[in-house]
């Protein structure tokens, strides 16, 4: 415990809380446009946490958000704003989008913030591989005119070696799989509620890119979810249980490459553990008083990345950990326990951010007793974030 | 979605160098004009030193898979046609450290593909190989050796120094 008292080495430490949550429907694709799940969304937090919508001063989104702020605020009717952010690297993002509003609450830039996540993915598309350019003068000059296309491509290089280093197997890793669709069948608002998974069914699937099967990535969903940030102090007065945000951070390591982060001197370690570091040192919850996690999960091997990088498991464990049941409702740590972007919905990890909330709240599908700790984090293979809430 | 092969922009400053040497035959890697350092993928400037002025020097084209992926459907067109094919990361031998993302060719092939994945492991040995994919740009891929590592060229440098 290296927890620092220091609120000027915590910054953001208790001081702000998330008061409100509220999603869409989720579906393979849904008729409404992105702006019009992002309002409905967003109308549903506000309604959720007894907050009108002329108090909200400020917004944070995804670059890659369809919809300007300017619009968001003028449908939603909002007040003036003062603060408004957007942050990169998709699935890294939603930590950082949170975080950053929260950072201008605590520091008294902003009273009322508004973050969302609306994306309609469910049409083949508007996959982000199917947008290649015919040429590629980013980073990605130098692995998509080989083949390695799609993230699905960049993340199963990683997983075969880490496969290599450790030993660990396609049996182990099916058990993130198996355990999170376990949970979206105690979810009725999961995608994948009706279809129960088992071993043989995973071993069955088609391989999308080898060692990765069908089951190891994401569904291709639409939907949209938003959450209301505002200060702990106002947050007592609200009508839900304060979920406090207790530290955050974002984080980039050395040598990073988007995705294909294989140049580094150790590409087993990834930019989670440079979130890690810092989110842990100004933290007085630390890895072994997480009571349940929501880890970015676009593809499964990131889970076990996260797992090792974040401290919860140590280097070439976190296979092991997974088949032995760790993830599971009653193991060490319940992990994506909504079913997560593999079986619940995919939308970049806010639905992971909902969950915790929920859980703190005390009203997940599969609610863990007395949860008060929560720790969320975002994609393994960006520049990613991290948040740790509690109630 | 595209038809064709995504392609590399060949006229960066930066990498420039590197795309014609391919067009050469050769695998040029970036060094530090100023502390020798190598770098891959090449950089605008030496973060060791902070010299923005480079040089390119051959390397001897041969190296081990440090992992790889076997992509399936759904693909781009031009890579559904090429199943199935494997992509690669390669660790080059002369520049421990330094990695390469390569597709696997059969030796003497115009495109990639050919190789079967269950003859391909973590370790193997490959040679480069340059595949002409359009009049303007070739890319490095590679070739398994067998059944011994090809011979090392005489005279490219091999200074562990290049990455520390």
């Amino acid at each position: 415990m290296s927890a620092l008292k220091n609120p000027v080495e915590a910054p953001i430490r208790d001081r702000t809380a998330i008061v409100g949550i509220g999603q869409t429907a989720f579906a393979k694709q849904l008729a409404p446009t992105e702006l019009q799940l992002a309002c409905q969304a967003i109308r549903a937090a506000l309604d959720d946490a007894g907050i009108a919508a002329h108090e909200v001063d400020a917004l944070g989104c995804f670059t890659q958000e369809t919809t300007p702020e300017f619009e968001i605020a003028r449908n939603l009717g909002f007040g003036e704003l003062h603060f408004f952010s957007q942050v990169a690297h998709g699935g890294g993002a939603i930590c950082g989008a949170l975080g950053q509003v929260a950072l201008a609450i605590a520091s008294g830039l902003a009273r009322v913030g508004v973050v969302w996540r609306s994306r309609k993915r469910g049409d083949p598309s508007k996959r982000q591989w199917a947008g290649v350019q015919p040429r590629v003068g980013d980073h990605w000059k130098w692995s998509r005119p080989h083949g390695l296309l799609r993230p699905a491509d960049e993340v199963a290089v990683t997983m075969r070696r880490y496969m290599h280093e450790y030993g660990a197997t396609r049996d182990q890793l099916a058990a993130v799989a198996l355990t999170q669709r376990a949970y979206a069948n105690a979810n009725p608002l999961a995608l994948m509620r009706d279809k129960p998974l088992d071993l043989a069914g995973y071993r069955a699937a088609r391989m999308i890119s080898d060692p990765l099967c069908l089951f190891d990535n994401c569904l291709e969903s639409d939907g949209a979810i938003a959450f209301v940030i505002t200060s702990a102090e106002r947050a007592r007065d609200l009508r839900q249980t304060p979920v406090l945000i207790h530290a955050f951070s974002q984080g980039m390591s050395r040598e990073h490459q988007l995705m294909t982060d294989y140049h580094g001197a150790d590409p087993l370690v990834s930019s989670s553990a440079a979130t890690a570091a810092n989110l842990w040192r100004q933290s007085d919850i630390q890895p072994a008083d997480v009571q349940v996690a929501q880890i970015y999960d676009a593809f499964s091997p990131l889970v076990l990345f996260s797992l090792e990088n974040y401290g919860f498991c140590g280097r070439g464990e976190a296979a092991a950990f997974a088949a032995d049941g760790g993830l599971a409702a009653d193991g060490r740590l319940p992990t994506n326990t909504a079913g997560g972007s593999l079986s619940e919905v995919y939308l970049h990890g806010a639905n992971l951010v909902s969950e915790g909330v929920r859980q703190l709240r005390g009203t997940a599908s599969s609610q863990i007793d007395d949860a008060r700790t929560c720790f969320i984090s975002t994609c393994d293979s960006t520049p990613n974030g991290a948040l740790i809430l509690r109630r | 979605m595209i038809e064709s092969i995504p392609l590399p922009t060949l006229d960066d400053p930066v990498d420039a160098p590197f795309w014609a040497g391919c067009r050469h035959g050769q695998l040029l890697i970036q060094h530090c004009a100023d502390c020798g350092r190598a770098h891959h993928p090449p950089r605008a400037m030496c973060p060791h030193c902070r010299a923005d002025a480079f040089v390119w020097r051959p390397a001897a084209g041969t190296g081990r898979l440090w992992s790889y992926a076997v992509p399936n459907p759904p693909l781009l067109p031009a890579f559904a046609a090429l199943l199935p094919y494997v992509v690669g990361v390669v660790e080059l031998d002369d520049h421990p450290g330094l990695r390469l993302v390569g597709a696997l060719a059969a030796p003497g092939a115009s495109a990639i593909g050919g190789v079967d994945p269950a003859q391909v492991g973590i370790g193997a040995p490959v040679a480069v190989h340059f595949i002409a994919v359009t009049d303007d740009t070739t890319l490095p891929c590679w070739t398994l050796s067998t059944p011994t590592p090809a011979a090392i060229p005489a005279g490219t440098p091999a200074s562990r120094e290049d990455l520390s």
